[in-house]
């Protein structure tokens, strides 16, 4: 016997999705259902309520594989538009990180850097159809005997591209003040000193995780929106810790659970793959993400019905503890209060940036609501979970 | 506050001369390099925004020509190319003057150009550089003409 009321499998709700009869929502909509009907009701109702984000995600990349040369080649160093790519792989596979920047890049000597092209802008030129220059470096061997390779290239020359983000999505994340006495370059952005600014990092009420914050739904296998593209969850991502404090709803209140993602790179769009450059810290990229979470119970209706005002983080500073690894916080705010454009840290008004963009995010949670209704997005059930914690609503 | 900013063309003999450090001490005008090109014994170029009382702005301009540093008055034009900006917000916690800021709900990131200063600190900011700065002339009674 279940311990839920309502009861749906993801087969219900795929035949309902080929059927034109599911009912989908974004994770925004969801809020007023919820609070409206309760959660057995939205339960009832609801059958799909589609997550977005949109930002800045370091932990990126994507494997690459060139196509032969002849004679053949087992590349030893390769660059791309003048930045290192990892090839310690097959011959001619390679992966490139977003953060990388360009070899000649003058990085912090001119400080604080510009960090104008790195990798992350490498995917999106590609996903643009933009060419790219490879070069590629070896060492003879009797099956592989060339030692370089230079050439232009397109995303389409490239026989296998596919997008690997070892740690994508952060459920939950700090928001950064500067407590010192001298302007910080993070990768949170500029820092004023003496707490004159706070820059904060999540969709909140549509950040995927934090709608499924003890991934229940969210595992191997999910299918999701990832770069304009179709993509999926294929682990839990680096840092992934599901024992992060937590409040009385399950949402952690400060980083928590992460996922890794992958997609093929061909099917990616540059309006949701974005290379970035953050003034004093590096380059990387802005990822577009979307997770669909299937309302099974009135427990999944409850956690997707969590609003901004329900979902906290902490105050860390970067102006010193940070970089010391000093786990202290300055207060507990919640994304309401962020998102209302003031917090208060220590009793001092302060004005706060979002890092994140909310607008984008709607428009995934939007987009991957329509491929839905329209039939073109079928849910995927996980084949393992993420590691997780005991929670229940009634404990 | 008095903010103009100037397109100054130094002839040679004055390049090695500690000219802005004059402009602070005698004239007591705040200054901002927005870009220059200054070699010894070459002409140089330089874009100043100058800050501080009207008079004291118009005298360390007379200075300025004293010297034979000629000076056209620019506008800063800051565009935003809306194609690139992905409404992250970055830019509105730097923009000194609120000229980028988030309208609420909707948590999208506006440009008010008319609040815009010129001061290009967002150019930088920016991660995704959709923000521009150019510069254009102005005909100004400021003009110190050609000596
Ligand atoms: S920082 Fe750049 S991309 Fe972000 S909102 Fe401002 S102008 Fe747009
Ligand atoms: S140039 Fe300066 S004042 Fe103008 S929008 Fe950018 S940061 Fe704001």
């Amino acid at each position: 016997m279940s311990e839920f009321v309502v009861n749906k499998t993801y087969a219900e709700i795929n035949a309902r999705i080929k059927a034109g009869e599911a009912v989908v929502v974004t994770a925004e909509e969801m809020i007023d259902i919820v609070e409206k009907d309760g959660p057995v009701e939205a339960a009832r109702k609801v059958d799909v309520v589609t997550t977005g984000t949109f930002s800045t995600m370091c932990s990126s990349g994507a494997f690459f594989n060139f196509g032969q040369t002849i004679p053949t080649i087992k590349a030893q160093k390769v660059w791309v538009n003048k930045v290192q790519a990892y090839a310690g792989l097959a011959a001619i596979d390679f992966y490139l990180g977003a953060t990388e920047p360009a070899e000649d890049d003058p990085l912090n000597k001119v400080y604080p850097g510009e960090f104008r092209y790195g990798g992350g802008h490498i995917i999106e030129d590609l996903v643009a159809g933009k060419k790219v220059f490879l070069e590629a470096k070896a060492y003879p061997t009797d099956c592989y005997a060339n030692r370089k390779c230079k050439r232009e290239m397109t995303l389409a020359d490239f026989p296998h591209a596919l997008l690997c983000n070892p740690r994508n999505g952060y459920q939950n994340y700090n928001c950064a003040v500067n407590l010192s006495d001298k302007t910080v370059y993070t990768y949170m952005g500029t820092l004023k000193p003496k707490c004159r600014n706070a820059n904060y990092c999540s969709a909140g009420q549509l950040s995927p995780l934090l709608n499924d914050p003890l991934y229940r739904t969210i595992g191997l296998g999910t299918r999701i929106f990832l770069g304009g593209g179709i993509g999926y969850v294929t682990w839990h991502g680096s840092q992934h810790n599901p024992a992060a404090p937590r409040g009385k709803n399950g949402v952690p209140l400060r980083p928590a659970g992460t996922m890794m993602v992958q997609g093929d790179l061909k099917q990616m769009s540059a309006d949701w793959l974005r290379g970035v450059s953050i003034q004093g810290y590096g380059c990387s990229l802005a990822v577009g993400l979307g997770v669909p979470i299937p309302i099974l119970n009135e427990e999944m209706a409850r956690f997707t019905g969590v609003s901004d005002a329900e979902i906290f983080t902490q105050v860390v500073d970067y102006g010193h503890d940070y970089t010391n690894g000093i786990a202290r916080t300055y207060g507990e705010v919640s994304y309401a209060q962020l998102k209302s454009g003031t917090i208060e840290v220590a009793g001092k008004k302060v004005p706060t940036a979002p890092l994140s963009s909310y607008v984008k995010a709607v428009e995934i949670a939007e987009l991957l609501k329509k491929r839905i209704l329209e039939g073109s997005f079928l849910l995927a059930e996980p084949v393992a979970s993420f590691p997780t914690v005991d929670f229940s609503f009634d404990k | 506050m008095y903010t103009r900013i100037y397109f100054l063309r130094y002839p040679k003999e004055t390049s090695d001369q500690p000219i802005i450090y004059q402009l602070v001490k005698q004239y007591d005008v705040e200054f901002n390099i927005l870009k220059a090109d200054i070699r010894p014994q070459r002409d140089g170029i330089m874009i100043l925004e100058l800050k501080g009382n009207k008079e004291n702005v118009r005298e360390a301009l007379a200075y300025l020509k004293g010297l034979g540093v000629r000076a056209e008055r620019l506008a800063a034009k800051i565009g935003r190319d809306e194609r690139k900006c992905f409404q992250c917000g970055a830019c509105t916690g730097i923009c000194p003057v609120g000229a980028l800021y988030v309208e609420r709900p909707t948590m999208e990131v506006r440009f008010d150009p008319e609040k815009c200063t010129g001061c290009g600190l967002c150019v930088t900011g920016c991660p995704v550089r959709a923000m521009h700065v150019s510069f254009d002339q102005l005909p100004d009674e400021d003009v110190v003409t050609t000596v």
